[in-house]
């Protein structure tokens, strides 16, 4: 029991630590250089923070969950395609409905149209995959990745069939850049992931009896099929809030994730959750401010954080898939 | 009781389960024997609601496990599968609380607390509680498993090959403690076992199967028979008497 006690000790002291770390990159970024018209710059700043803080709770707690249930370190939503989907989605819709029909339904309603044809297609193409192809990562990953493929090269091929208006528009979306999302569906997402964040705190000891396996939580009294099914739909609304704010972000749930792991000391969900999220924030915001102040190459970090992430993936891969 | 009403499980086109009926009853240890591809496991996964049965039902102290509420079964059977492998770094008295989360749904009690440290006394597992399970030998880790389901504390207890991996010592040892669990604590254990001469030994009761159907079942006196086994497993067995033991020979 006192080695117990230890270990959740000095994971919750990693939490408070990376809590810390975080909250002064969040600080440092918005005062930092505070020069000129201050109210400006401070609420530009506090949109991007959150933006930020957004990005990093979606992947964080999307790519937990999914390698929770699916039971695996190395598959994450954006590397089955889940981002590809939602791209591919919001290809169709301004291709479809131009990009004059959206002011009709509004940002957000656009988005929550968008997320619930993500929440439809991804119950419809994945649910059964996790269930009957468990056994296999590789196969899994094969088909991740051709199932990302195709979403991509579809979504191309409407994009070269678009008018000039409506690919000026569709571009904004789909790069990866962290100033131009929109304050009212910052709002929005905000609102969707502290709610999303509340009900996944209560069911923080479910996740770690799905993390023994479906036969496991199956004894141990879990509906397995139902649990499947809530995390599938979480996961799709996690991937549509960070990929409407910012774009497809390929390897960063995998890179922090796998960073919570092996700093947290805990396989508990409890621990994990805030681990992997701080480091998010402190990867994205910190990140930001070092290439912007230090190396002074502003826009560059979803770059530099998808080839840390990348070469984690391919590191894993060699590493820890018996070939 | 475990009440198996004609159930019948089709893989793709190929049956593995063909009508079997049976009935397990209260206390005592029975093992299911049978040659690779009887169809032992699929129907330990379809008494455990693990697995869907195509036909037929079974009812546990008259509870259909597929309609009864999941949580609810949980507190009265629990099941240890073969292949064990996780993804998280557990250690052995994280994984024995699991067995308490039908119970306290994650945050464990005082009566929790007893409960492992009592199925961690019982399988000798006290010095190796805060071991991780990798850092364990295999058998200290089928041990782990098993103390787990034991702290699930259900009547029913069910096992699929729990003496896989374990060498001699360790096979008799697990065997003594699943015998005691039931004379002692009082559960039904259920095994699915290939060595038979464990099954004669230990078991109260056999159920033999053969291409997914009961063929036989019995005391171990009744089915410990050369004529039985020999239909049963298409090889030549002699059954000697030892020490007052059925112990068949076939090697």
């Amino acid at each position: 029991m006192r080695v117990n006690q230890k270990r959740h000790i000095s994971s919750r002291k990693t939490v408070l630590l990376l809590l810390a770390i975080a909250t002064f990159c969040v600080i440092f970024f918005m005062t930092f250089n505070l020069k000129g018209n201050i109210s400006y710059i401070l609420t530009h700043r506090v949109w991007i923070a959150l933006t930020m803080i957004l990005v990093a709770f979606s992947a964080a707690t999307s790519t937990l969950l999914f390698q929770t249930v699916t039971n695996n370190r190395i598959l994450t939503p954006s590397i089955m395609g889940f981002e590809s989907l939602f791209v591919l989605i919001q290809t169709v819709v301004i291709f479809f409905i131009d990009a004059q029909g959206i002011p009709y339904i509004g940002i957000v309603g656009k988005f929550i149209f968008e997320s619930l044809l993500l929440i439809l297609f991804s119950l419809f193409l994945y649910r059964g995959l996790f269930t009957k192809l468990k056994q296999n990562l590789h196969l899994v990953l094969l088909i991740g990745i051709i199932l990302g493929t195709l979403f991509r090269s579809f979504s191309n091929l409407l994009q070269r069939l678009m008018t000039p208006t409506e690919f000026a528009v569709l571009q904004s979306r789909i790069f990866a850049t962290f100033t131009r999302a929109e304050p009212v569906l910052i709002v929005f997402s905000l609102v969707i992931a502290t709610a999303i964040g509340l009900f996944l705190w209560r069911m923080r000891f479910r996740f770690d009896v799905l993390a023994l396996g479906r036969d496991n939580a199956i004894n141990l009294g879990i509906d397995y099929q139902k649990s499947v099914t809530i995390i599938l739909l979480l996961v799709s609304v996690l991937v549509s809030i960070s990929t409407a704010l910012v774009g497809p972000f390929t390897f960063l749930g995998l890179l922090i994730a796998n960073l919570a792991y092996s700093i947290s000391g805990s396989s508990q969900h409890r621990f994990l959750l805030p681990t992997a999220f701080l480091l998010g924030v402190i990867f994205l915001v910190g990140g930001q401010m070092f290439l912007e102040h230090v190396l002074n190459m502003v826009g560059a970090l979803s770059i530099v954080i998808e080839f840390i992430g990348g070469s984690l993936f391919i590191f894993l891969i060699l590493k820890k898939v018996p070939m | 009781m475990i009440k198996i009403d004609n159930v019948s499980k089709k893989y793709q086109t190929i049956p593995v389960l063909k009508n079997v009926n049976a009935t397990i009853s209260q206390g005592g240890v029975t093992a299911i024997i049978g040659p690779n591809g009887a169809g032992k496991s699929t129907l330990l996964s379809i008494i455990s609601r693990l697995l869907l049965a195509d036909e037929g039902q079974v009812k546990i102290q008259n509870m259909d496990v597929v309609n009864t509420p999941s949580d609810k079964l949980a507190t009265y059977l629990s099941v240890l599968r073969q292949e064990n492998r996780f993804t998280s770094r557990l250690t052995v008295f994280e994984l024995v609380g699991f067995g308490r989360y039908p119970y306290s749904k994650g945050r464990l009690n005082q009566d929790d607390l007893a409960h492992i440290h009592r199925a961690l006394e019982f399988l000798n597992l006290t010095e190796y509680k805060d071991r991780f399970l990798d850092e364990l030998s295999g058998g200290q880790r089928q041990r782990a498993y098993v103390a787990m389901v034991l702290c699930q504390d259900t009547d029913y207890v069910l096992l699929d090959e729990p003496l896989n991996n374990l060498d001699m010592k360790h096979a008799v040892a697990m065997m003594k403690q699943l015998r005691r669990a039931a004379d002692e604590l009082g559960k039904t254990i259920v095994i699915v076992i290939h060595d038979i001469n464990f099954a004669s030994v230990y078991s109260d009761y056999i159920l033999a199967m053969k291409d997914g159907q009961l063929v036989y079942q019995g005391s171990p006196k009744k089915i410990m028979n050369s004529a039985i086994l020999e239909e049963i497993f298409d090889t030549p067995v002699k059954i000697e008497n030892i020490h007052n033991q059925n112990i068949a020979i076939y090697y």
